[in-house]
């Protein structure tokens, strides 16, 4: 056991897991989060808190993740190398540990230009490969980044990103083998249209062996309009195959959120088939309060349990 | 080279209120090459002032040198004269030329005619690209002849982020994504198990970051 966090267990033992996003607010207030949190609360096994995603100003993710550990749920706090050089990422992620903040999801993170702050300056000190190899080396060498020991390790399960669509393909899969090598303990994938392109590069992930030494939850965004899924389509490395708009365009005004709760729904199912996936992320921001009724229609609810570990000394 | 871009007129203009005599500084090197501050450049500045100044019947005088190199004192020293009359001077040398003059001349205002852009080339005629982000630890062994530093938008050393989308890169359709040309290059070349070894945190410290740089050699010195 790497940190003994409930995600880590329930993967270790074997469970299929579900985490979903929960997006901070544009504000000084933690309610909202909360009130996701507690809605959530039971169905998911652990929820995720961007950190200024798509280089918006939000409440950090550090304190929306105390916001939803204080709410009785497991964070997995997201921590980009956009803001933040190897100081300021090391330091952060031991205040986090310290307040029991203990998955971290280790990102580059979107480029500023798309935010609102386009005038701003990235940092970049790092990449997300070197950040995770950097943390591993707090946690299980006892070193910061630059070799000095430290007292109080952080317990940490690590985890990074994986775009399955993004080009180039070929390279994609030797990208995630240096996640992994550099201390990936789990996976989140870019949200899943095409489970045709997904279900090939899992299976060069097989072929690579990386589902035996990596967890990989699948990513999953209900789709709440054809604009919406037209929208994401255009999204840099995002690939939504055209029979899903046609779909969705298909099903009167009304009823599209319905589709696409069963869209997310079916896309789950098909994706629990899939050998070396070991659970779903939910991305529905914006749309949070439609968790656990895609949980539970997923067939993935009630949330199993498993016995509680100390973390080691 | 140097790349640098004329600022627009009416920032110009707003930087030469009140001065009388205006001394337009051209520089041989990298921005004659560019097409921001040579000869031509200079001539063509000079004539929009004129004109500028008679449409709002303003009696200025402005007179023009091309200083071979402006980031060099023993060049610089042929201008004297001319910056001797003038009540201030435009430098359309880079950023670094525009200091160099104003070093030697601390009690006369010397303003940029030039935004000073990146360390580039030429890529066709009238298109200039970044290539050198000037990191002072070149790694252009590690990454096929291609610089992630500059070229790609985050200076990812392990890249390509998952932006990167027909060989295009998330920020904007027009700047290739240097990850695929790395990975292409390398591909060519049969070395794409290069890009296996995951590269350690840069030493920014040989960068700016160490605060401002300076290069000695003992053996050049007087």
């Amino acid at each position: 056991m790497k940190a003994g966090t409930r995600l880590e267990r329930l993967l270790k033992a074997g469970h299929f897991v579900v985490t979903a996003e929960i997006g901070p607010p544009k504000g000084a207030s933690g309610q909202e989060i909360v009130n996701h949190a507690r809605l959530m609360k039971g169905y998911v096994d652990a929820a995720n808190l961007t950190d200024n995603q798509t280089a918006i100003v939000r409440l950090c993710s550090m304190a929306a993740a105390l916001h939803v550990l204080r709410a009785g749920v497991e964070p997995v706090m997201q921590i980009t190398c956009r803001d933040r050089n190897r100081i300021a990422l090391q330091s952060d992620v031991l205040g986090a540990a310290s307040l029991g903040i203990r998955n971290i999801l280790c990102l580059t993170g979107d480029h500023q230009s798309f935010g609102n702050h386009p005038t701003s300056r990235n940092v970049f000190d790092l990449d997300s490969i070197q950040l995770l190899a950097g943390l591993r080396s707090m946690r299980d060498e006892r070193r910061f980044m630059c070799g000095e020991e430290m007292r109080h390790p952080p317990s940490i399960f690590l985890g990074a990103a994986a775009n399955p669509f993004g080009d180039p393909l070929e390279f994609r899969l030797v990208r995630l083998a240096k996640k992994v090598a550099a201390g990936a303990d789990f996976i989140q994938t870019q949200a899943i249209f095409d489970l045709e392109r997904f279900r090939r590069w899992m299976s060069m992930v097989r072929d690579a062996g990386l589902h035996e030494r990596v967890y990989i939850l699948a990513g999953i965004v209900p789709p709440k309009s054809p604009g919406a899924l037209r929208y994401m389509r255009e999204v840099p490395g995002m690939s939504v195959p055209e029979d899903l708009i046609e779909r969705m365009r298909k099903v009167p005004r009304g009823r599209r959120a319905e589709e696409g709760v069963r869209i997310a729904v079916e896309l789950i199912q098909q994706l629990r088939e899939v050998e070396g996936v070991r659970g779903v992320h939910i991305m529905a921001i914006m749309w949070e309060e439609v968790v656990p009724e895609i949980v539970s229609r997923a067939g993935l609810y009630p949330r199993p349990q498993v016995p509680e570990e100390e973390p080691p000394a | 080279m140097i790349v640098a871009e004329l600022k627009p007129l009416d920032q110009i203009t707003a930087l030469l209120n009140g001065y009388r005599s205006i001394l337009l500084a051209g520089c041989g090197e990298c921005v004659t090459v560019c097409s921001a501050g040579g000869e031509k450049e200079v001539q063509s500045l000079a004539a929009a002032l004129r004109l500028w100044y008679r449409h709002r019947g303003v009696a200025a005088r402005v007179h023009t040198v091309v200083i071979q190199r402006q980031c060099e004192p023993e060049f610089l020293a042929e201008a004297d004269p001319l910056v001797a009359k003038a009540d201030c001077v435009l430098s359309l040398g880079c950023g670094v030329g525009v200091q160099f003059l104003a070093e030697r001349h601390p009690q006369i205002p010397v303003f940029p005619a030039l935004d000073t852009k990146f360390a580039g080339g030429t890529v066709e005629p009238g298109w200039w690209g970044e290539r050198c982000g000037l990191c002072g630890d070149c790694i252009l062994h590690l990454t096929g002849g291609i610089c992630p530093i500059i070229r790609c938008s985050k200076s990812l050393l392990n890249g390509p982020c998952g932006g990167s989308q027909g060989g295009r890169c998330e920020v904007n359709e027009e700047i290739e994504c240097a990850w695929q040309l790395i990975y292409d290059r390398l591909k060519g070349q049969g070395r794409l198990e290069e890009l296996e070894a995951i590269l350690p945190p840069k030493d920014w410290s040989r960068a700016r970051d160490g605060g401002p740089r300076r290069v000695i050699r003992e053996d050049l010195r007087p």
